[in-house]
């Protein structure tokens, strides 16, 4: 039977990982497509999974302080969405939706987190991949906050 | 009557400290702060992409401002201006039939001769666009000579987006990658938002046979230069303009040094290899 390995095999963030530890990711991954104008998940929701976007674009929204919609980030092929399954306490922090047909991998967070548990080598390996995400958003938010390209520049 | 902007032309060629006088032709706002001005050029006036004019409102000052035109048009002097200081700001009240000093064109430029064969990747930030646009239309004219070309431009917000037409015209075509991201946008923003080296992540080059042009904010480009390097880029591919508050414009006054350089004689553009050891020095 195909499974979906060559697939995370092929995405950029799991490249770098071991053939036996995707074979041990798959058992959580599972296909999933979603329309342009779609809402993947809201913040303060359950973060049950996070997902490797194979095709299309997700824009993260926040709310402003005059209650408007914002985008503060765009993720697109070859990137990962969401990373708050793996903090306590396991829930979104923005909006996430679909700016076109978007085609992704999901992976279930709480499958994760057991098999991480299991395997601490895996753990690992899986939260270096994060931190370095992690790492490179907040500099980026940073980057955004600092208005580099103002009149006071 | 006729004689008098000639005269000016011949002390102004022989003086480089002479501004000649420049009709404007028109003006066209491109955001709420920005606007291009398209100028009468003088005489004989040639400049290579990457260079720039000391322009003069007489009775305010003087200041250093990047070609932004057609460097194959000859009939007009464009250059696109921010109102951020007092001279840029008194500029850009002026309107067409108005009239400033230019002096230029002055600087080093972008060596696009050096990208021939190559692919290209110009990382623009902000008004950090204008001094790229001359290489945009050099290659567009020329484009057979070039792989593949990407430019990567970012800005605050969809509102401070400069040559918002051409752009759409740009990335219209099929042998020119034009992205654009934005710090925020609102909902309804279908383009990409974050900063301008999620880009050149994105970006299709081969490293090894690739020139890079940046120009933009000092930290936009020394992180676009991290992200550049990342990818296997050298300092040699890499080109950067660089700001500084200019005066004479000919390596007199020092206004501008950078170091053992100055940027207005040396630069703005420079292979980043020359400028390495004191790019991101808080004490240049």
């Amino acid at each position: 039977m195909e499974t979906l390995e060559p697939i995370l095999a092929e995405h950029p963030f799991f490249r770098e990982l071991a053939r036996p530890d995707l074979h041990l990711l798959v058992g959580c991954a599972s296909n999933v497509v979603f329309e342009a104008g779609t809402t993947i998940f809201r913040e303060g929701e359950d973060a049950d999974s996070f997902y490797l976007i194979r095709q299309g674009k997700v824009a993260l929204e926040a709310e402003s302080p005059e209650r408007h919609s914002v985008i503060v980030q765009t993720l697109g092929k070859g990137e990962v969405l969401g990373w708050s399954w793996l903090v306590p306490p396991y829930h979104w922090c923005f909006d996430a939706k679909a700016v076109d047909l978007t085609r992704a991998i999901a992976l279930n967070g709480k499958c994760l987190r057991e098999k991480c548990d299991e395997n601490p080598r895996l753990g690992y390996e899986l939260l270096k991949g994060f931190a370095r995400i992690m790492a490179e958003r907040l500099q980026a938010a940073r980057m955004q906050m600092l208005d580099i390209y103002g009149t006071n520049t | 009557m006729e004689q008098i902007p000639e005269r000016q032309q011949m002390l102004g060629r022989a003086n480089p400290m002479l501004p000649m006088i420049c009709g404007i032709e028109r003006v066209k706002r491109e955001t709420h702060d920005t606007f291009t001005f398209e100028l009468t050029p003088p005489c004989d006036y040639s400049f290579a992409p990457g260079q720039f004019n000391m322009l003069y409102v007489f009775g305010v000052g003087e200041v250093a401002i990047s070609v932004s035109g057609d460097p194959s048009k000859k009939e007009a002097l464009v250059h696109t201006i921010r109102a951020v200081g007092s001279v840029t700001k008194a500029i850009c009240k002026l309107k067409g039939g108005g009239s400033v000093g230019v002096r230029g064109a002055f600087g080093s430029d972008w060596q696009i001769d050096k990208a021939v064969g190559k692919d290209v990747v110009l990382v623009a930030g902000g008004i950090g666009l204008a001094p790229l646009r001359p290489v945009i239309y050099h290659i567009l004219a020329n484009r057979a000579e070039f792989g593949r070309v990407s430019v990567l431009y970012g800005t605050r917000t969809t509102g401070d987006l400069v040559f918002r037409r051409e752009i759409e015209q740009w990335r219209g075509r099929f042998d020119l990658d034009f992205e654009v991201t934005v710090d925020t946008a609102s909902a309804d923003w279908r383009g990409d938002v974050g900063f301008v080296t999620t880009l050149i992540r994105k970006a299709s080059f081969d490293p090894l046979e690739t020139v890079a042009m940046l120009c933009g904010p000092e930290i936009m480009m020394r992180f676009s230069i991290a992200e550049l390097k990342k990818l296997g880029l050298t300092s040699e591919q890499i080109f950067v303009s660089m700001e500084r508050n200019m005066k004479c414009a000919v390596g007199f006054c020092g206004h501008c040094q950078f170091g053992p350089a100055f940027v207005c004689r040396d630069g703005p553009v420079f292979r980043l290899d020359h400028l390495e050891p004191l790019f991101g020095k808080h004490e240049i």
